[in-house]
């Protein structure tokens, strides 16, 4: 049976990881090698790179990070972040990320989708959607969750869908950060329109968000997160042992 | 030394990396005496099985993958690769593999039902069928990640482990010196790292 997959999500900037990280026996909390290793030590089942530099030598800096990183553990990786162009796919593919994540790019350009699935196959196309509810209507947001597009999520995540994209990550940006679980009810709402996996985002902030996740949402495939990960609130070890004490099917290490 | 075959298809970054990890030596090659003169040779392979079998013939790499398999040098596909080895494919059309195992790859859609995602992408427990070397060092039980949407069907007594997915799709098969695996042994963790060792060993 599948397991329900645990993953970290870790911002860099500069080819460093921002957001302040506390974890035990790093002698770097800020390298990303030297925390990617430390979430494939401790049971992570997926990594995602999110690459927040605007300028061109931190993208250079990203690759070279991701190619570090590619080469040390050896898990999935999926990598977002500035991601505008098929050539933007080839650039981070080729440095080891094995699917890639679109969202602003997405919505600026749709057929970005088509021509990466296309070229890459859907499984290597993610598309990231950053919801908030506006008068009662889940809206896409653009810009980091700053610029409210006016589209309706659902719609425009089973276009999605449609065009090409072999995986839909949702955030929300009603719960994330608030640590109180995840969006159970927009969670639901995508879930219920696609066939593709789903993995949630925002409102994690301890084990039980989790098992609430998978009991209300069996269908849900992942769950992310990244402070909670990072500060060491939530081990990765501890949580999969609570979920698989809850007779939800984990990957043990 | 292990030749990773490039033909244009996949990300060979990842399994070039992983044999350096458990310091096996290996090379990229899409040079078909490099095939040759390898003691084992990696079929990678992602994305539509038309594409990847179309660059397979025009670098007429699939003949000498063929005249190595039947000289009983160790291959082993993965993924699409792995589904390169079977008869045909179903895929977007009716299509032919290599021949080197028998069986055919069929949409997953025909057999998980209902509720269930496609692509079949995540971690899933492998349920041993048979001894294989390829799985000497791991256990039955032992979760490897998956990535596709299509399955080889049409070949119980080659299949040595399947996973549950709806129903049980075949993970990985051998015939011979031939293996395939449908997960990605290079994105498999440990797991991942100890069939890649067992198959460098392989003489």
């Amino acid at each position: 049976m599948i397991t329900k997959r645990i993953i970290p999500c870790l911002d860099v900037r500069n080819g460093r990881v921002v957001k302040g990280v506390n974890f035990e026996g790093l002698s770097d909390v800020s390298s990303p090698t030297q925390l990617a290793r430390a979430y494939w030590e401790s049971g992570a089942d997926e990594l995602v790179f999110y690459d927040i530099t605007a300028s061109f030598e931190g993208r250079k800096l990203f690759t070279d990070v991701l190619r570090e990183v590619a080469s040390t553990i050896f898990i999935p990786l999926t990598v977002g972040g500035g991601i505008n162009t098929v050539e933007d796919f080839d650039r981070v593919l080729k440095c080891g990320a094995d699917k890639v994540s679109v969202n602003s790019g997405a919505i600026r350009n749709p057929e970005l989708i088509n021509e990466a699935a296309h070229i890459y196959g859907n499984q290597c196309v993610v598309l990231s959607v950053d919801i908030k509810r506006v008068n009662g209507e889940f809206h896409v947001f653009a810009k980091g969750g700053r610029e409210d597009t006016g589209i309706e999520a659902i719609e425009w995540i089973k276009r999605g869908v449609e065009r090409g994209a072999g995986e839909i990550v949702v955030n929300s940006i009603d719960t994330d950060g608030v640590k109180q679980g995840f969006d159970i009810e927009m969670l639901k709402a995508v879930q219920s329109v696609v066939n593709v996996p789903v993995i949630a985002s925002g409102g994690a902030g301890k084990i039980e968000d989790f098992v609430t996740l998978f009991k209300e949402i069996p269908r849900m495939s992942a769950g992310l997160a990244a402070s909670i990960f990072h500060f060491g609130e939530v081990a990765i070890k501890d949580l999969k042992e609570e979920l698989d004490k809850n007779n939800i099917p984990v990957r043990r290490v | 030394m292990i030749a990773i075959t490039d033909y244009g298809v996949g990300n060979l970054f990842s399994i070039k990396s992983s044999l350096d990890t458990i310091g096996v030596q290996s090379v990229v090659t899409g040079d078909a005496d490099v095939l040759r003169s390898a003691d084992k040779i990696i079929l990678p392979g992602v994305g539509a099985f038309r594409d990847a079998r179309k660059k397979l013939s025009d670098s007429g790499l699939d003949k000498v993958i063929i005249e190595e398999a039947k000289k009983g040098k160790p291959i082993l596909g993965i993924c699409l690769g792995m589904q390169l080895l079977f008869d045909k494919s179903y895929e977007y059309g009716e299509y032919e593999g290599l021949g080197l195992i028998k069986g055919e790859i069929r949409p997953i859609a025909d057999v998980i039902g209902e509720g269930l995602s496609i692509p079949h992408i995540g971690w899933n427990p492998l349920i041993m069928k048979k001894k294989t070397p390829l799985f000497k060092y791991i256990n039955d039980g032992d979760c490897v990640y998956f990535v596709h949407s299509y399955y080889a069907a049409e070949c119980d007594e080659n299949v040595s482990a399947t996973a549950e997915y709806g129903c049980e799709l075949t993970a990985s098969a051998e015939a011979g010196s031939v293996y395939g695996c449908q997960f990605h042994p290079e994105k498999s963790g440990k797991a991942g790292l100890a069939i890649l060792k067992a198959f460098a060993e392989m003489l």
